[in-house]
C-alpha cells in the first residue's frame, strides 16, 4: 500500500505543477482591489483546485479510497475476531474499544487529509520545489497545507464515521452534551497531535533531505495501536503517552470520562491541551525553514 | 540457471545499498513488535483460559514476523515490473533469451532475501536478549530448526509465486490498481499478519488454514515456537508444498498463454 502511495505522489506532483500555476493566476485576478486575498479564501481555492484535478481521474479516486477503506478494515477485522475469543481486554468491552478506535481513526484520517502537504514535504525539499514556495508572497505554512489535500482518505473517514455510529448505537455510554463535546474535542485534539507529527516529519527533512521511516511510529504506529485504550499497554507506556507524547490526553483519559470511570469537567477539555503540542512543532518548523539550504535540483 | 543466479546477485547488491534506510526501518520494527506484544499480553492477562497460544510462542511469532517482514510483506509488489507491463517496456524483457516468468520469480526472491537478511539479524539478536517470555529463545531441538527453515523457505516461495502471478495477470488488464488493492489487503488478514491465525474463531481458522495465504508466514512462525506440532504440522507443511507447486505451475501456464498473444501498445 505504502508503495502505491509513493508512486502516486509522483503523479500528483506533476499535476500540482499545473494547478500551482493555475492558482497563481486566479489569485492575481481576484486580488485587484486591496491587493491580497484572505488566507482562508486562498486555502479554499487551493483545495477546490486540488479536488477538481483529482476528480479528473474518478476511477483512480475510487480505487484509492477503496484501498484506504480496506487497509483500515483489516484493523477492524482484527479487533472483531479478537473479541470473538475474549469478551473484554483489561475491562474494556468490544463496543468501548470500537469507540476508542473510531475516534483515533477519525482524528488520524482527517489530519492526513488536511496536513498531507507536510507528510509529502520531504519530496518537495528533495526536488527543490520548496524554493518556489519561498518566492511567493504568502505564508509558507499556508502554501504547504494548500499543496496537497488527500481526498482519497475519504475511505478511512467514512469507515471511522460508520464505526463511531455503530459503537454509539451498540455501546451503553450515557450520552449528554458534555460527552458529545468530549468526542468532538478528542477528534480535534487528535488531529492537532497527528498534524504536529507530520510537521516534525517535514521539519526533519530540512536536515536529512530524506523522509525518516521511524517517524512512522508516531503517525501510523499511534493510529494502529491507538485502537486499544492506552491503559492496557501497561503503566510505563501510559506514562510515556501522557508526559512525553500527549497521546493519552486525546485518547485514554477522555475515554475514561466517556465511560464514566472518571468524573470532572476537566476531562472534557483535556484533549484540547494536546493542541499545545503544535507550539514546539511550529518552532521546529520555523527553525528548519531558517536553516533551509536548497538541494539545488 | 546461471543467468537467473546473476539476476539474483544483482538485486541483492542493489538491496544492500540502502543501509541507512534499513537502520531506520529496524527501529520502527522494534516499536511495532513491542506494541504488538504489549497488546496481546493485555489479552493474555485478561483471560488466560481463552488465550490460544503460550506467551512465549506469541512473542516468538511476533519477533519472527518482524525479522522476516521482507519475506512476507505481500504489498511490496515490484512497481517497476507492473510499470514495465503497463508502459510496454516489458517488450525488451520479452526479447531476452530468458523465460520471463523465471526472471520475475528470481527477481522477487532476490529482492525479499536481500532485504530480509539485513534486517533479521539485528532484530533476532536483540529479541534473543530480552527476558522471558518477551523475547525469543532457541527452538526446542535441531529437528525443529530444520523444519522451521524449510517452512520459511516454502512460505517465501508461495509469496513470490503469488506476487509473480499478479504480475502475469497484469498482461491481461490495463489497470492493475483494483486487483492489487484487493489482493494485498485481503491476504494480509488471511495470512495471519493482522492477528495470528490461532486467534480466529476455531471454525474460521480451520478454513483459513487450507487457503494459500496460510501457507505463507503462518506455518514457519508457529513451527518455530512449537505451537504447531505433530500431524497438524506435517499437514501444514504438505499444504505449503502443494500450494507452492500449484501457484508456480498456474503462473507459468498463464504466462505462456499471455506471451503468445501479448500486444505491446506503442512504445
Amino acid at each position: 500500500m505504502e508503495k502505491a502511495g509513493m508512486e502516486k505522489t509522483g503523479k500528483e506532483r506533476a499535476e500540482m505543477k499545473e494547478t500551482g500555476n493555475d492558482t497563481g493566476q486566479t489569485g492575481k485576478r481576484k486580488s485587484g482591489a486591496d491587493g491580497k486575498v484572505s488566507a482562508a479564501r486562498l486555502y479554499r481555492h487551493y483545495i477546490s483546485v486540488i479536488i477538481r484535478s483529482k476528480m479528473q481521474y474518478k476511477k483512480s479516486f475510487f480505487m484509492y479510497s477503496l484501498g484506504n477503506f480496506l487497509v483500515s478494515f483489516n484493523v477492524f477485522a482484527g479487533i472483531f475476531f479478537m473479541f470473538r475469543k475474549f469478551n473484554n481486554v483489561k475491562g474494556f468491552t468490544y463496543s468501548e474499544v470500537l469507540l476508542c478506535y473510531s475516534i483515533v481513526l477519525m482524528a488520524f484520517s482527517l489530519a492526513e487529509m488536511f496536513a498531507r502537504g507536510f507528510d509529502t514535504f520531504p519530496g518537495m525539499v528533495r526536488k527543490g520545489s520548496f524554493d518556489r514556495l519561498l518566492l511567493r508572497p504568502r505564508g509558507i505554512v499556508l502554501q504547504v497545507l494548500g499543496s496537497q489535500f488527500e481526498i482519497t482518505r475519504f475511505g478511512r473517514v467514512l469507515q471511522a464515521v460508520l464505526l463511531l455510529g455503530y459503537s454509539i448505537w451498540k455501546g451503553d455510554v450515557r450520552w449528554d452534551f458534555g460527552k458529545a463535546m468530549t468526542v468532538v474535542f478528542m477528534i480535534a485534539g487528535g488531529m492537532a497531535l497527528f498534524s504536529g507529527f507530520f510537521v516534525i516529519y517535514a521539519s526533519l527533512s530540512f536536515f536529512t533531505l530524506e523522509g525518516l521511516e521511524f517517524m512512522n511510529i508516531f503517525t501510523n504506529g499511534l493510529k494502529e495501536y491507538g485502537k486499544y485504550p492506552m491503559g492496557i499497554y501497561g503503566k510505563g507506556l501510559l506514562w510515556i503517552m501522557t508526559f512525553l507524547i500527549p497521546f493519552a490526553l486525546v485518547q485514554y483519559y477522555p475515554l475514561l470520562y466517556l465511560l464514566d470511570r472518571r468524573s470532572g469537567a476537566g476531562y472534557i477539555f483535556l484533549p484540547l491541551a494536546a493542541g499545545l503540542f503544535l507550539v514546539p512543532c511550529y518552532f521546529l518548523w520555523r527553525y528548519g525553514v531558517r536553516h533551509y539550504k536548497s538541494s539545488g535540483s | 540457471m546461471k543467468k537467473y543466479i546473476s539476476f539474483f546477485r544483482l538485486r541483492t547488491v542493489m538491496g544492500l545499498q540502502y543501509r541507512v534506510a534499513a537502520v531506520s526501518g529496524i527501529a520502527t520494527q522494534f516499536f511495532w513488535g513491542f506494541m504488538e506484544i504489549f497488546a496481546l499480553h493485555a489479552f493474555y492477562e485478561t483471560n488466560r483460559a481463552a488465550y490460544p497460544m503460550t506467551m512465549e510462542a506469541t512473542c516468538a511469532y511476533v519477533w519472527l514476523q518482524q525479522a522476516f517482514l521482507a519475506f512476507f510483506n505481500i504489498w511490496a509488489l515490484d512497481g517497476e515490473i507492473m510499470e514495465a507491463v503497463v508502459s510496454g517496456n516489458v517488450a525488451y524483457e520479452l526479447c531476452r533469451p530468458l523465460h520471463i516468468y523465471n526472471m520475475w520469480f528470481a527477481m522477487g526472491m532476490a529482492n525479499r532475501i536481500s532485504r530480509a537478511w539485513l534486517r533479521c539479524i539485528p532484530i533476532l539478536l536483540v529479541a534473543g536478549l530480552l527476558p522471558k517470555p518477551y523475547g525469543i529463545s532457541l527452538p526446542a531441538d535441531g529437528m525443529h530448526f530444520v523444519l522451521f527453515v524449510a517452512a520459511l523457505l516454502l512460505g517465501l516461495t508461495v509469496v513470490v509465486a503469488s506476487c509473480t502471478l499478479i504480475y502475469v495477470f497484469s498482461f491481461f488488464t490495463v489497470s492493475m490498481d483494483g486487483i492489487k488493492i484487493l489482493f494485498t489487503s485481503m491476504s494480509e488478514l488471511l495470512m495471519g499478519a493482522v492477528i495470528p491465525l490461532p486467534f480466529f474463531p476455531e471454525k474460521v481458522q480451520r478454513v483459513l488454514e487450507l487457503l494459500p495465504f496460510a501457507a505463507m508466514q503462518n506455518v514457519a512462525l508457529r513451527v518455530y515456537s512449537g505451537n504447531l506440532t505433530g500431524n497438524e504440522m506435517w499437514r501444514a507443511l504438505g499444504l505449503q508444498l502443494i500450494w507452492a507447486v500449484v501457484l508456480i505451475a498456474g503462473g507459468k501456464m498463464l504466462c505462456g498463454a499471455a506471451e503468445k498473444k501479448v500486444i505491446i501498445q506503442g512504445g
